[in-house]
């Protein structure tokens, strides 16, 4: 009985697996092909030098381009070296993690399109207020 | 949702390398370069894939569609915002490889805005820390990351609160 309910789980497993594995194949080949094709220098070249807006132009950029967490890093160190704001590298830094516009059609088609929809929308929203209470809080440090 | 009748997941995957040949018109270097890339990818998420096979197996295994709306469905309070905030932080690899488990926690019952905090407190990144500390200081990312995670549950209740505001039967977004 219990050999048999852990076979039945390990099947379960494997076929949700295999349900979702051509929209995780997508999201990877999708990745690839956007780091590929967009070179890092676009990233500095956008801003105005308002801070406001500069923060709006970083989320965006944050929510376009994906990888791991550490090129963002890498990429906001740079941008402050710019001279860029850290209102606008932090929404950078924030949005890259949490808004996913390449993600997008694999996050729609497994969780639902609303969900995807309403989530990436608030995230980009929270990237450019988190911004703005950690600079806030860290200039009055 | 995906269902395991679905075929778009097929037909994503299809647009995708309809892209990579258009791709390749344009560049052939750069339609290389990303097959290198995606290549590195897979063999880097490998371990991951195992770890999400094995949490699947396991949740079918132990999580029960009822245990499940008890601390992640609507009426989990508190606990549930912590299960998720929590899981989120500590959860590895990228956001897309934990879409499978979710989808099957969405269809057992748990909470949208649990799923959206979930993802959202995934941005605080305690291995990479030192990276971060190294480029930004230490207060920064000691802030940063108290912010992110007081930021996670508000997100996920916006997220929901948006999600009921905009269902009603004439709508286009399912």
């Amino acid at each position: 009985m219990e050999t048999e309910l852990i076979k039945l789980s390990l099947i379960k497993a494997g076929r949700a697996l295999w349900t979702t594995l051509p929209v995780l194949l997508g999201a990877m080949l999708l990745i690839a092909l956007a780091s590929s094709f967009i070179s890092k220098s676009v990233y500095a070249s956008v801003f105005s030098g308002d801070s406001f807006f500069d923060a709006i132009i970083a989320a965006t950029l944050g929510s376009i381009f994906a990888g791991n967490p550490a090129t963002s890093y890498i990429i906001g160190g740079e941008l402050v070296d710019a001279g860029i704001s850290m209102f606008a590298v932090t929404a950078f830094l924030v949005s890259w993690v949490t808004v996913g516009i390449i993600q997008f059609p694999a996050e729609s088609i497994l969780l639902g399109k609303r969900f995807a929809l309403f989530r990436n929308i608030t995230a980009f929203l929270f990237s450019i207020l988190v911004a703005f209470a950690v600079v806030s809080v860290v200039g009055a440090w | 949702m995906v269902s395991e009748k679905s075929y778009a997941g097929w037909y994503f995957l299809v647009a995708v390398l309809v892209l990579y040949l258009l791709s390749y018109l344009l560049s052939p270097e750069n339609a290389f370069a990303a097959l290198e890339f995606f290549y590195s990818l897979i063999l880097k998420l490998i371990p991951i894939f195992v770890l999400v096979f094995l949490l699947l197996a396991l949740a079918n295994y132990y999580i029960k569609p009822k245990m499940l709306a008890e601390h992640m469905g609507h009426g989990s309070g508190l606990k549930g915002w912590f299960i998720a905030v929590t899981s989120g932080i500590i959860s590895t690899g990228p956001i897309y490889m934990w879409y499978p488990l979710l989808n099957e926690m969405q269809k057992h019952g748990m909470r949208n805005g649990l799923l959206a905090a979930f993802l959202y407190a995934r941005a605080v990144k305690v291995p990479l820390f030192p990276i971060l500390i190294l480029y930004f200081g230490l207060t920064y990312t000691i802030i940063l990351s108290l912010a992110i995670i007081i930021a996670a549950p508000l997100q996920g209740l916006l997220t929901e609160k948006l999600m009921e505001l905009f269902k009603n039967e004439n709508s286009s977004i399912k």
